[in-house]
């Protein structure tokens, strides 16, 4: 009997895909195209050896973002300030790494820290104002969104700016950083010749999504965190000091946004430029909700908008406006956000409905 | 307009709120509606209300069959509800609140003077002082309750159900709700008060239905009843009594309270001095009417309530200054008044359920700070099999379950976690009788094995059967302490309600 609950889960975000396909079908034919042809289209092109790579570079950074909203959702949480924590942070690590020099590992771990430091602690004042203020995170965050990004430019422009020519022109960007502060591509490693690089970053991921797993669903402190969110009230009666926990989970939160910039900043661009990528700190809240906080989930989340926003540059060639793509990752959300929601429920009152039974066959 | 409530029956997952209940009210008399919280009457006024449909069962008004889909519907029926919170909006005025919602939004001006004058003569013809040009924030609570009576009236209510009006008034805004209800039935509105200080029933009711456990024990003229009588039916007597045994007690102190004074969270005295010393092996029954400082102490000796003074001890440790973690790991165990909002995460499994309360404890968290959940397995599967918990398994959420195998999980969690001092809130609040029986015998067998518990409850049967000594509160202060052999529920109810110091 439960085992077919199971399987229903797990097949809800393949139904919701579907049906994403199918409405974004009908716009597709209302605009008089071709909707088999485009997603033929669309699966061809987001499939070479190049795009797939192309998607795993995108996935890295939103993926750790996803990460970063999630630890706030499973405490009940929103931190929506992941975009100016990230990119405060990633500034202050690219402005640390280019003036040391030191050898690899400790150059790029000096980066981190710096970084998630900056981060961690930018995220850390909305718990600080939730908790002493009563100030909701939504508000701060939004809030400490924009004092960030005003601090970057500033910073950029006036204190860590590159000159050149002898000084006499200033540029909005850091210093390069050196080499041993640069993350180098797997393809050697994986023996991905004549390709684009893949970043190095990838491994870093792939173990921050560890370490969320453990933090959330196996350390003791996460159970707390997680009981938190479900039920406030049993939590306080439990232990849980629930004033510490708001600190603790923003502190954490704003640690894992100080690694969305990572990959973009020792293993490609390695500095931070005024067109260093933004917006990422919001891809995460989509992304988080598509992958319902779970590790796995979000990472498949995470490949399916990289996926969608890499093979939609065919597009504008065979003459489907590019749009659809952003028209499609939005019914996307809509559809499974409400499906999962439908099945919880549905989940839910099976179980309630297998244990009556039993008790009344008890008694 | 006269009511009949006509078997009802009304079940939510892990709670039985009505069963079967039947009701008549007469039509223009004040009609009262008591029993302990989670007896079942806010869900049966919330059917009545339409906020909420029955399982089964039927009302009539005036002896015509209604049905509700929402409270628009009862609203036109001729229902009004005064919600114990306020349902106002601070910043709009006295006649902008009650005419709030009257029309269907459109884009004419509001006839400000017709509205004003309607509520006027209104206000004149039932005698309900208000001013319909202040704003609600300018009003006090008494004010505010009369706009809320006055709002509903303006639809045309000849039915008036009263949540617990009195719980925010003081003493003097009391009486003069009083006098506006009398004023109300006199001009033929028919009111439903729900309440449970039966004090005020009896001045204010013409009848009184006595609810407990979901269920209707029975309605009389308050004028044939006393407060005593009607404590009783509230209470129970007709419940199976818990088995008395004797028992060992040492003279080892468990839990020891210095004169511990708090004031609630309005400034108001919540208790004072309160001393009292419980040994090891030995169960204190806290009794006292609900809202008489239980509340406020027992979270004190939790460590989640702010006392002003007075110092708290467990065995030989000073706990005073510990926080809610320090004082689980030191082995405080609480069986939660409330299972679902204080004892249980009903959305999580019985695996995650057993860890909470000892989170932060050896048994669930390793020397790296891992939840081990081995042992969450092993120790959710003993509580399930030494409580009797129906479930599928240990993999079930708690919401599946039903409330009294809920509460048998909560009180084993408890009882296995091997605490020094039990402090046991209502542990058999809402539960059928086979769970009561089985949680009774738990309490006594982890008394006989040396814990100390203080048992707060509101069944004068389960403290006189449970305790080996009772303490009885009132007012925040300790009144009367004497033991279970020369006290009876009549006598207990005397002094909870202050009648005999």
């Amino acid at each position: 009997m439960k085992i077919y609950l199971k399987i229903i889960g797990y097949l809800t975000p393949i139904i919701a895909l579907a049906i994403s396909f199918f409405i974004t079908g009908l716009i597709l034919v209302a605009i008089d195209r071709n909707p088999i042809d485009t997603f033929a289209l669309m699966i061809e092109y987001g499939t070479t050896p190049k795009s797939i790579i192309s998607i795993l570079n995108r996935s890295i950074p939103v993926y750790i973002s996803a990460i970063a909203v999630a630890v706030g959702f499973k405490m009940g949480m929103f931190n929506i300030g992941v975009e100016g924590q990230y990119l405060f942070g990633t500034l202050i690590g690219a402005y640390v790494g280019s003036l040391l020099s030191v050898s690899r590992p400790l150059h790029i771990l000096i980066i981190f820290i710096s970084s998630f430091a900056v981060s961690s602690l930018w995220a850390g004042i909305a718990g600080y104002l939730k908790v002493k203020k009563g100030v909701h995170e939504v508000i701060s965050t939004i809030m400490l969104n924009y004092i960030a990004s005003g601090l970057v430019a500033y910073l950029l422009g006036s204190v860590f700016f590159e000159r050149k020519d002898d000084g006499i022109i200033r540029v909005p960007q850091t210093n390069n950083l050196p080499e041993t502060g640069q993350l180098p591509p797997l393809n050697n490693l994986l023996g991905l010749e004549d390709l684009p690089n893949l970043n190095g970053f990838l491994i870093g991921a792939v173990i921050l999504g560890i370490v969320y797993y453990w933090l959330v669903w196996k350390s003791s402190l996460g159970f707390e965190l997680r009981a938190t969110g479900m039920n406030p009230t049993a939590a306080k009666f439990s232990g849980a000091n629930p004033n510490k926990l708001i600190i603790v989970a923003m502190l954490i939160s704003g640690a894992f946004a100080g690694f969305v910039g990572m990959s973009n900043l020792v293993g490609y661009f390695h500095k931070f430029t005024i067109d260093f990528p933004t917006g990422l700190g919001f891809a995460g809240i989509t992304v988080a909700l598509l992958g319902r906080n779970h590790p796995i989930g979000m990472a498949l989340g995470a490949f399916l908008i990289s996926f969608l926003e890499r093979s939609a540059q065919i597009l504008d060639l065979n003459d489907v406006p590019k749009e659809i793509e952003r028209i499609m990752a939005g019914i996307v959300i809509l559809v499974v956000v409400i499906s999962y929601e439908v099945v919880r429920r549905y989940v839910l009152t099976q179980q309630v409905k297998l244990a009556s039974k039993l008790v009344q066959n008890v008694e | 307009m006269k009511i009949s409530i006509k078997n009802i029956s009304k079940s939510f997952p892990g709670v039985l709120a009505n069963k079967d209940v039947s009701i008549d009210v007469a039509s223009a008399s004040i009609h009262a509606i008591v029993g302990e919280n989670g007896a079942g009457k806010s869900t049966l006024m919330k059917i009545l209300y339409g906020m909420q449909k029955p399982d089964s069962g039927t009302l009539e008004f005036d002896e015509k069959l209604v049905k509700f889909n929402s409270p628009k519907d009862a609203i036109e029926e001729g229902i009004g509800m005064v919600h114990q919170h306020f349902m106002l909006a601070d910043n709009l005025t006295v006649w902008e609140n009650i005419v709030l919602g009257i029309d269907k939004p459109n884009f004419k001006p509001l006839k400000k003077k017709d509205y004003i004058s309607e509520i006027n003569e209104l206000a004149e013809k039932y005698k309900l002082k208000v001013n319909p040009t202040k704003t609600i924030d300018e009003l006090g609570v008494g004010s505010k309750q009369r706009v809320e009576i006055l709002k509903v009236l303006y639809r045309g209510a000849k039915i008036l159900i009263l949540d617990e009006p009195t719980a925010v008034l003081v003493p003097q805004e009391v009486s003069e709700l009083f006098e506006n209800l009398r004023n109300l039935k006199s001009l033929g509105v028919t009111i439903l008060f729900i309440s449970h200080k039966l004090d005020e029933v009896i001045e204010i009711a013409d009848n009184v239905s006595v609810m407990r456990g979901g269920m209707h024990v029975g309605t009389i003229e308050t004028k044939n009843v006393s407060k005593s009588e009607l404590a009783e039916m509230m209470i129970g007597k007709d419940l199976p009594l818990p088995p008395k045994r004797t028992s060992q007690i040492s003279e080892k102190i468990c839990l020891k309270v210095e004169n511990l004074t708090a004031k609630t969270v309005e400034g108001k005295k919540a208790f004072e001095n309160i001393d009292f010393e419980i040994k090891q092996g030995e169960i204190v029954g806290l009794a006292g009417v609900e809202g008489n400082g239980q509340k406020e102490l027992s979270e004190s000796i939790l460590g989640l309530y702010e006392f002003e003074s007075g110092k708290i001890h467990l065995h030989e440790d000073d706990i005073s200054n510990f926080d809610t973690k320090s004082r689980r790991e030191l082995g405080i165990s609480y069986i939660a008044e409330d299972r679902q909002a204080q004892g249980l995460i009903i959305e999580a499994n019985l695996i995650e359920n057993v860890i909470l309360g000892n989170q932060s404890t050896s048994k669930y968290s390793s020397k790296y700070k891992n939840v081990i959940y081995k042992n969450a397995v092993v120790n959710s599967q003993s509580v399930v099999n030494n409580f009797n918990v129906v479930t599928p398994g240990v993999n079930t959420l708690a919401i599946a379950l039903s409330g009294g195998n809920q509460q048998k999980f909560v009180v084993g969690r408890e009882i296995e976690n091997m605490p020094k001092f039990l402090l046991a809130s209502q542990p058999t609040r809402g539960v059928d009788v086979g769970a009561q029986d089985l949680i009774w015998n738990k309490l006594k067998d982890a008394r006989d094995s040396g814990l100390g518990v203080l048992l707060i409850s509101a069944d004068l049967d389960e403290l006189l059967g449970l305790s080996d000594r009772l303490i009885v509160i009132y007012e925040g202060q300790f009144v009367k302490e004497l033991k279970p052999s020369e006290a009876t529920p009549e006598l207990l109810g005397s002094f909870m309600t202050g009648l005999n110091i």
